[in-house]
């Protein structure tokens, strides 16, 4: 496919290598330690679904040109959505501004084929090239499915996304880089209504991959994602209220894993710790969490959500052990904040778009596996919380606290799974949370490919996983004291 | 740089080829922004961004037996054989869709007043990024002299945007004006005994003119910073919580929620049926205002070529109207209320424009005094709300109140509710409005809520 994506600039915006060269030395005109040059054209389309009828579809096409320029840890960014020589030189002399001094080094001339080193998620047809009738057929199925599930079943909301998104990274170092990156999701909803009709609750779920859109129009992966939206919503209306205060914990494997993006991952970002303003600066090589405890940030898993072949700085993902056994052994990086740290850049240099800087984020991220059988780490609970299913989740780097917010949680009461309560927020410290994890489950999953993870205003699709995992005493935001 | 009519000749292009290619009714709508960004840390640049984009959407509808089918597309390659294939797409697309009976566009008149709603200042237009910089940087100087214990810093960041939005339908609408906004955010951190705690402080406005001077931002946000050091965690209990003027504006967010056309046709909102209804403590009055001379939200037409207009949403506790687009209008039996918000890759969506809370009698250090022990909240984290029934729970952090006074600063904990419960339950509401978005609120008191902790 990367040949493919090379050859696709070059045609799309009729660029050659003295075009590209040339750019990059105008940016190198004044002293600048690094400069680069990042092309995108994005096609994504989507149709959604609801009251019975596909009510819309649309398609977007976004194309563009961003040209960075590095002095120390200063960076200037120019981007436009008009590729053209002239739009390329006013880019590259607006980005070169923030150096005063005349330097006059020339780039290397970018060479090699551009192929990344992996190949994770290639796809005989474009997702945003199934017809659009094969989408909205699959909607329709999916809204009389859930309907006859159940008559609780009032509303059903539906989407399906596809987004197709070829990238060229040319830097001044001679880099050339380029990707096709496909993506789809699927999204489904239900509103469930009581007997009686005062209560109404909401189920949601979806999946999604960087895969052939085919997968998704298969009865045996859409059947399952309504029937999961539509059991959710009927729980929901049995729920109670959550308990309030300092519980332990078991959290299910999969999903719940957002615990370790927002308690640990953003805190581990290397821009974070070149500033010195997260709770982890400064800490690698100490104990952050339990024995047993090894979390990883892994861009190589295959047609993953959160997987790139390359980042969007054209350096090779790879897996990067974070904690090991308990022990912070790393930070995420991007180019600027491995060279001012004077280490390797991990490939987690990752934009929203053309229009936005690079910085540090993560891939997919998740604990490994334990030895331990879960349904005896719910039997070692007393009286506790068991949270399957989690919302969003939010965290503030420099105190250390986080928030993630369940849907799907029941009480344990002396070891057993008791009543369904409502969705609460919990929340914990970062740095301490994972040191009261006091069992970890065999049963490793990851999410089902519906993260997104938004940092300074920039949006990335991101994975999560977790095994099942108990912490002790983590504070559980109810409404019964 | 093009002028405006360049802008105007793609729209116009845009509606010809869809109708042409089969389309009943067509809008277009093209987005133009000029934005400069920049980052200071200390004294060194992070960043410094410019740009240039421009963006267009197309809606169309092509009717059938049973009503009108409709799809979108946007795009910023706006190239004529760009604009020309996207025209087409769009058709082809809506053809795919199904018949619906309430689409189509406003069946209400278009605006014909476009008043100067002070939305730009002409002179900040040759803003240059230098002085923006030096906004940072005084920014940044002053929050680390306010306190010594301001040893660090997330930057002070300083935007400059100006936009110009041109709307046009195949009815014979064509509309467009011009906006600014600029900014300042400061967010330095404190720290002492080893624990860190940041905060901000932020100022926008649509004139340069408008923004508090960047000195203070950076001392309040300093002030803001240093005075969460040392902060700790509190038993579970059930006490009354205080929002501040930067928390209070996320519940005004959550009634949005609850009282948008699509929340409330889809039967997703806990306030779905309660129309004429005390849904508020009778303190309670929200307006929203797509009018107001200089502010945030304000805009001549909505995304539908609407006028925008004055709507109170809550009056003394009383739900009285929805926030509305034509769609969910006539959906509901009703008429817009001009609160159509688009931008070039979306469909038209009720939201608001302006929208606040009424200010009351007396001031924060006044509620605070009038609460004996309870809980301010000065920041919220998580997304822990659910519209359809009300049910709220959210991590929180602030300040402990004991005897009427501050005692000391709490986090980690959450606190937790329904939200028709805190409305009904609102006691108090202060006098200090604060515009920090298009959303604005005073201090409000909610008599009783459960704070977890320890």
């Amino acid at each position: 496919m990367s040949d493919d994506a090379l050859s696709f600039f070059r045609d799309h915006f009729d660029l050659d290598d003295r075009a590209l060269t040339r750019t990059l030395d105008t940016t190198l005109e004044r002293e600048v330690d690094f400069a680069d040059l990042f092309f995108e054209y994005t096609t994504q389309d989507s149709v959604s679904l609801e009251e019975g009828i596909v009510k819309s579809g649309d398609r977007h096409l976004r194309q563009g040109v961003g040209v960075r320029a590095q002095v120390g840890e200063r960076q200037g960014y120019a981007h436009s959505d008009e590729v053209t020589v002239e739009s390329l030189d006013l880019a590259a002399s607006t980005a070169r501004a923030i150096s005063r001094t005349s330097g006059g080094v020339h780039s290397v001339a970018p060479s090699g084929t551009g192929r990344p080193i992996h190949d994770l998620y290639p796809v005989e047809t474009p997702p945003t090239e199934v017809p659009v009738e094969r989408k909205t057929a699959l909607l329709l199925e999916m809204d009389a499915y859930a309907r006859q599930l159940d008559s609780q079943v009032q509303q059903v909301m539906a989407s399906v996304v596809s987004q197709y998104r070829h990238v060229m990274l040319v830097s001044s170092d001679g880099r050339l880089s380029a990707d096709v990156q496909p993506l789809v999701r699927l999204n489904v909803q239900v509103v469930a209504a009581d007997p009686s009709g005062t209560r109404r609750e909401v189920g949601y779920q979806g999946m999604g991959g960087r895969f052939e859109l085919e997968r998704l129009l298969q009865p045996a992966a859409w059947k399952p994602l309504v029937e999961e939206a539509v059991r959710l919503a009927k729980l929901n209306l049995e729920a109670q209220p959550c308990p309030a205060g300092t519980l332990d914990v078991v959290l299910g494997p999969g999903w719940p894993g957002v615990l370790i993006h927002e308690a640990i991952g953003h805190g581990l970002e290397g821009d974070f710790n070149r500033k010195k303003t997260s709770a982890f600066s400064g800490r690698i090589g100490e104990r952050v969490a339990s024995d047993g405890v090894t979390i990883v940030d892994d861009g190589t898993l295959e047609q993953r959500r959160g997987s790139l072949n390359s980042d969007d700085e054209g350096t090779p993902t790879q897996r990067t052990v974070l904690i090991e056994n308990g022990i912070l052994r790393g930070y995420l990086q991007d180019r600027l904040n491995a060279r001012l740290m004077g280490v390797e850049p991990t490939g987690n240099g990752r934009r929203e778009s053309y229009a936005h800087l690079p910085m540090p984020r993560m891939t997919n991220t998740f604990m490994l596996a334990g030895d331990d059988d879960p349904a005896d780490i719910l039997r070692s609970v007393k009286r506790g919380l068991y949270a399957v299913s989690f919302g969003g989740g939010q965290v503030d780097i420099t105190s250390g606290k986080f928030v993630f917010t369940a849907n799907e949680a029941y009480k344990i009461e002396d070891g057993r799974i008791g009543a369904p309560v409502k969705g609460a927020t919990l929340i914990g410290n970062g740095p301490d949370v994972l040191t009261r994890v006091s069992r970890i489950g065999n049963d490793l999953e990851l999410d089902q490919g519906v993260g997104t993870c938004g940092k300074d205003g920039q949006s990335v699709p991101v994975g999560v996983g977790m095994p099942t995992i108990r912490i002790d005493e983590l504070t559980v935001g109810g409404t019964e004291g | 740089m093009s002028g405006s009519q360049d802008l105007t000749v793609i729209v116009e292009r845009a509606l010809e080829r869809a109708r042409s290619a089969g389309a009943d009714c067509v809008d277009a709508l093209l987005v133009e922004v000029d934005s400069i960004e920049a980052r200071v840390r200390d004294e060194e640049i992070d960043f410094v961004k410019q740009s240039r984009e421009r963006t267009l959407g197309i809606r169309a509808l092509v009717r059938g037996s049973g009503g009108l089918r409709s799809a979108l597309t946007s795009t910023n390659d706006l190239s004529p054989a760009a604009v020309d294939r996207m025209a087409e797409e769009t058709v082809a697309l809506a053809r795919a869709t199904a018949e619906d009976p309430f689409a189509g566009h406003p069946a209400e008149d278009y605006a014909t007043d476009l008043p100067d709603l002070d939305l730009f200042d002409p002179n900040d237009r040759g803003i240059n990024v230098e002085s923006r910089i030096e906004d940072a940087r005084r920014a940044e100087r002053s929050a680390r002299e306010t306190d010594p214990r301001i040893t660090n810093s997330e930057g002070s960041q300083v935007g400059s945007e100006f936009a110009r939005i041109v709307y046009g339908d195949t009815r014979g609408f064509l509309g467009e004006y011009s906006a600014a906004s600029h900014s300042l955010f400061s967010e330095p951190i404190a720290q002492q005994n080893g624990s860190m705690q940041r905060d901000y402080w932020m100022t926008r406005g649509r004139r340069l003119a408008d923004l508090e001077d960047p000195g203070d931002v950076g001392r309040r946000a300093a002030e803001r910073a240093t005075r969460r050091l040392g902060a700790r965690r509190v038993t579970t209990c059930e006490v009354p919580v205080i929002f501040d003027p930067v928390t209070a504006p996320s519940l005004l967010g959550h009634i949005v929620a609850c009282v948008s056309g699509s929340a409330i046709y889809r039967g997703m909102s806990f306030l779905a049926e309660r129309m004429n209804e005390v849904v508020a403590s009778s303190l309670i009055t929200v307006v929203d205002d797509g009018r107001k001379p200089g502010a945030l939200g304000s805009k001549p037409f909505d995304g539908e070529g609407q006028p925008t207009r004055r709507t109170v949403v809550i009056e003394n506790g009383r739900l009285v109207s929805w926030l509305l687009d034509s769609y969910s209008a006539r959906k509901l039996g009703t008429a817009t209320t001009g609160n159509a918000a688009r931008g070039p890759g979306g469909a038209p969506s009720a939201a608001p424009n302006n929208l606040w809370l009424e200010p009351g009698e007396q001031n924060l250090e006044e509620l605070i005094a009038s609460t004996g022990r309870g809980l301010l909240v000065t920041e919220l984290i998580g997304m822990g709300f659910q519209p359809i029934t009300g049910d709220y729970s959210r991590g929180a952090a602030g300040f402990w109140i004991e005897g009427g006074e501050i005692a000391y600063p709490v986090e980690e904990i959450t606190i937790a509710g329904n939200l028709g419960d805190m409305l009904q339950s609102i006691d108090a509401i202060g006098s200090d409005l604060v515009w920090l978005g298009r959303t604005a609120s005073p201090s409000v008191r909610v008599s009783n809520m459960t704070v977890a902790g320890e």
